[in-house]
């Protein structure tokens, strides 16, 4: 008789305790963000989706060596580049050289993991991380991302 | 509840909990044979979400399988990676730097917390209380956001490298884990009082899905699971690996076997896990978080490896055989929930159905993990 | 003749709108409450603070169309829902909301709220049957057998009020209580000393009644998906919540004339319908704060708290307070 009034009345002594930490609750303030209307910065080291880095005359710091399409897991950087010959001087005589200029480097974020890879295995620090989050559509034609053009966009 | 009175197997019916049902927490099916209420058997089918990571890991080189592992166990991340460097480097011979195992322990460890918080959420959400999640999920926004700052993503970190880690921490991330700490454990003490504590959720669990030590020999349930049912196993102790002979904490164990068990036991975890990354940042010493010398490209000599870890759902192996390419030739995962959730179909027998549903998360399932 | 038809019609379209008014607002109510407990804000998108959310949900709902599965039983499952929100609208009838706001009065007012409230096991019952859906029944079979359980310690609690003041008639029993809040039912008197027991017991059970968290075990989404009404959608759908939300009202006006001295005020001062809907809104509030706190019981932990203890504890409190009447 006696467990079976003192049961009845921890239970409800138990009851009284959660109301009371839901009442003082109540009263706080709220911590969520009304995420459309406000958005919060990401931190500095936040990975997002990759961008090319430019050089001082604008363009872009990547040489076509295709490092980052190896090591990419997935498979979604494919980049193309052409041979340009340039003129340099060498010890005071003009030679012809060759070189890869980047024509293409396009990012099929829809299979992306964003595990970083590319960027660490870059080792001209030519491709860094955006820090855009709010990403959606409804064609998948939107992530297929040309780089090269974001980055004259942003130069523009 | 005493069991089942006297079920009559030839009026059942077959109840279909699953591919989408919101007990199941991702796409798991449990085909039951139900008479009323109580559950005759059980029959979990699996596969749904099923996406070859180990055939994945053999097809691409090793580098390129670290974002797999993060993909296994979406809540408990930095625990599955931390299995596969460390079976790598083992294999391949590397040397990680102290600052980095230091690091990597009060990661792993910071990632178990905010499993653990979440499961606790579920959980209790699985019981019809809604609150408790958000209080949970509040809590584990000031881990994420700790492990953004260093990491740079919030849930697939990818942030072990082979002999090392990604980026360094700085001086904020250990103020504010500091920080962090005993807000946490206000916290816990908060759950306590407002769950644990509750008279409705101990009769819910108490003495209901009982999971004894000889069925967890038998499924090979590892983690809290087991530990809920007197098995005294925590790789981290049993098997030490890394830094964790360096640190001082407990494993706890419950002998009671119930749901109640399972749930004291991932609560007490927190506490330690609280205070292993208070002495891991105590004890952290400065130097360089990647190895001087480091292989270029990773060939670990033919042969046959394993590694086993403790994640945040139990004992956590990863088996590497290795023909000298650059690609492992056999890449085995033995991922704990797959275990755990293997003893469900035996456990829920003659248990009634919300009874079971509790006692399915008390396992503190992930799916991706079992259809990895 | 034709003024007491127009009495009652105006009576049930009054009652219809102060149900359904309830109801929408009710929701809109039980989200904020709920963001406030779990420190984030609800609804806010629609107007302020989120005002003309309930009539947007309305016209979403009543907008989609109506899917009845195959193989369902078509008429029980086109009653159901119905069932679910008449009776319901139904008891408002005889519930005084002051000395002069009552659509009518009857003699035996708490009998026939019983006797409406008991046909809402009935709607759940058919919804579950009628949708020919497994979770269904097994849902329906659960709020039913929590229906009827507890009612019991409810009729029995309600007895000792009624032996105490001598009248079914709500007015009556509210005009027993009046001038002060020494003279309300909940607070303990030397005939009947174990009243704010009975006050707890019958508020138990009117929580159990309405099927609110945590004896939501009618719809316990977590197992059932959705427990009775898993294949409803649309406006069947809508009509078994506004009923959820009417029976709340009504379970809180119950509570209220029962204990609480319905429109009298605590200090005998100025009697009025605000103080009725003062306390009817306090209780529903406590409805909405103990709902979003504690986990669903099993549904035998519910049988056992009706059966071991709410019945022996009214059942006690019955004899004793009619023995104590009898000395006193």
């Amino acid at each position: 008789m006696g467990a079976y009034f003192s049961e009845i009345f921890l239970g409800l002594k138990s009851l009284a305790i959660g109301l009371g930490i839901t009442f003082k609750e109540f009263f706080k303030p709220v911590v969520t963000v009304p995420y459309p209307y406000k958005t919060l910065k990401m931190s500095d080291r936040y990975r997002g989706h990759i961008e090319l880095i430019e050089n001082e005359d604008g363009k872009p710091k990547c040489v076509a060596c295709g490092m980052c399409q190896r090591a990419c897991p997935s498979g979604c950087i494919s980049l193309a580049s052409k041979s340009v010959e340039y003129e340099v001087e060498v010890k005071g005589e003009m030679k012809t050289k060759k070189k890869k200029v980047l024509t293409k480097y396009d990012l099929n974020f829809t299979t992306c993991s964003l595990c970083g890879q590319c960027v660490e295995s870059c080792g001209f620090g030519a491709i860094t991380f955006s820090k855009d989050y709010n990403l959606a559509s409804f064609r998948k034609e939107d992530f297929h991302f040309d780089l090269l053009n974001r980055l004259k966009e942003r130069n523009a | 509840m005493s069991g089942p009175i006297h079920i009559r197997k030839d009026e059942t019916f077959t109840l279909n909990v699953g591919p989408q049902h919101p007990a199941t927490h991702g796409v798991l099916r449990v085909k039951m044979e139900m008479d009323g209420e109580y559950i005759v058997k059980a029959e979990t089918v699996l596969g749904y979400i099923h996406r070859m990571h180990e055939l994945m890991g053999e097809n691409r080189t090793y580098p390129q399988v670290l974002p797999n592992l993060s993909r296994l166990d979406y809540l408990g991340a930095m625990g599955y990676t931390h299995g596969h460097v460390l079976a790598i480097e083992r294999a391949a011979g590397i040397e990680v730097p102290e600052r980095a195992e230091y690091i990597r322990a009060i990661m792993v460890e910071l990632n178990r917390i905010s499993s653990h918080l979440f499961w606790f959420g579920a959980f209790v959400m699985d019981l019809g209380g809604f609150t408790p999640l958000m209080y949970a999920i509040q809590d584990r926004e000031h881990i994420l956001d700790l492990m953004e700052a260093v990491t740079g993503s919030r849930l697939t970190y990818c942030y072990f490298r082979f002999g090392g880690l990604y980026n360094d921490v700085d001086d904020d991330f250990i103020n504010a884990t500091r920080a962090v700490i005993p807000m946490l454990r206000k916290s816990l003490k908060k759950y306590d009082a407002l769950v644990t504590g509750n008279i409705i959720f101990r009769k819910r669990l108490e003495d209901i899905g009982p999971i004894s030590a000889e069925m967890c020999r038998k499924y090979g349930a590892t983690g809290p699971v087991a530990r809920g049912a007197g098995l005294d196993f925590d790789v981290r102790k049993n098997e030490p690996y890394s830094v964790y002979p360096e640190f001082d904490f407990d494993i706890p164990v419950y002998h009671e076997c119930d749901s109640l068990a399972r749930y004291k036991v991932r609560m007490d975890e927190m506490e330690q896990s609280l205070r292993i990354i208070e002495q891991g940042l105590d004890k952290l010493p400065d130097g360089p978080i990647m190895p001087k010398k480091k292989p270029k490209l990773i060939k670990p000599p033919v042969g046959d490896y394993y590694q086993a870890v403790e994640t945040a759902r139990g004992s956590f192996g990863i088996r590497i055989v290795s023909d000298g390419t650059k690609n492992a030739y056999r890449f085995k995962l033995r991922s704990p929930t797959y275990s755990n959730m293997s003893l469900f179909d035996e456990a829920c027998e003659g248990m009634m159905i919300m009874d079971a549903l509790a006692m399915m998360g008390s396992l503190d399932l992930v799916i991706p993990e079992i259809d990895r | 003749m034709s003024l007491t038809i127009l009495n009652a019609v105006v009576a049930v379209v009054a009652a219809i709108a102060f149900a359904a008014a309830n109801a929408a607002y009710l929701v809109w109510a039980e989200r904020r409450g709920a963001g406030r407990i779990q420190r984030r804000p609800g609804p806010n998108v629609n107007g302020p603070l989120g005002l003309l959310q309930p009539p947007c949900d309305g016209i979403k709902l009543m907008t989609k169309q109506l899917m009845i599965p195959g193989g369902a039983d078509k008429a029980l499952f086109m009653v159901a829902p119905v069932l679910a929100m008449a009776p319901a609208i139904m008891s408002f009838v005889t519930i005084p909301f002051s000395e002069t706001i009552v659509a009518h009065s009857m003699n035996v007012g708490v009998l026939m709220i019983f006797a409406f409230a008991s046909l809402g096991g009935m709607s759940i019952l058919l919804a579950g049957w009628g949708s020919r859906n497994k979770y269904g029944v097994m849902a329906s079979v659960r709020a039913v057998s929590q229906n009827i359980s507890y009612e019991v310690p409810m009729l029995i609690t309600v007895i000792t009020i009624v032996m105490m003041a001598g009248t079914m008639n709500l007015k009556e029993l509210v005009a027993a209580q009046a001038g002060g809040i020494w003279n309300w039912n909940l607070i303990p008197s030397l005939s009947s000393p174990l009243m704010p027991v009975s006050f707890l017991i019958f508020f138990i059970c009117s929580l159990a009644e309405t099927n609110r968290a945590p004896f939501d075990l009618g719809e316990a989404e977590s197992e059932l998906v959705a427990g009775f009404h898993t294949e409803y959608g649309s406006m069947g759908f809508g009509l078994f919540f506004m009923g959820e939300y009417a029976n709340i009202v009504i379970g809180a006006s119950l509570i209220t004339i029962l204990f609480l001295g319905g429109w009298d005020c605590p200090l005998g001062l100025f009697p009025g319908v605000w103080w009725f809907l003062l306390k009817i809104y306090m209780l529903i509030f406590s409805f909405i704060w103990i709902r979003w706190t504690f986990p669903r019981t099993t549904i035998y932990g519910l049988l056992n708290l009706s059966w071991k203890i709410l019945i022996p504890i009214s059942l006690f409190n019955l004899l004793l307070t009619a023995g104590l009447l009898k000395v006193f």
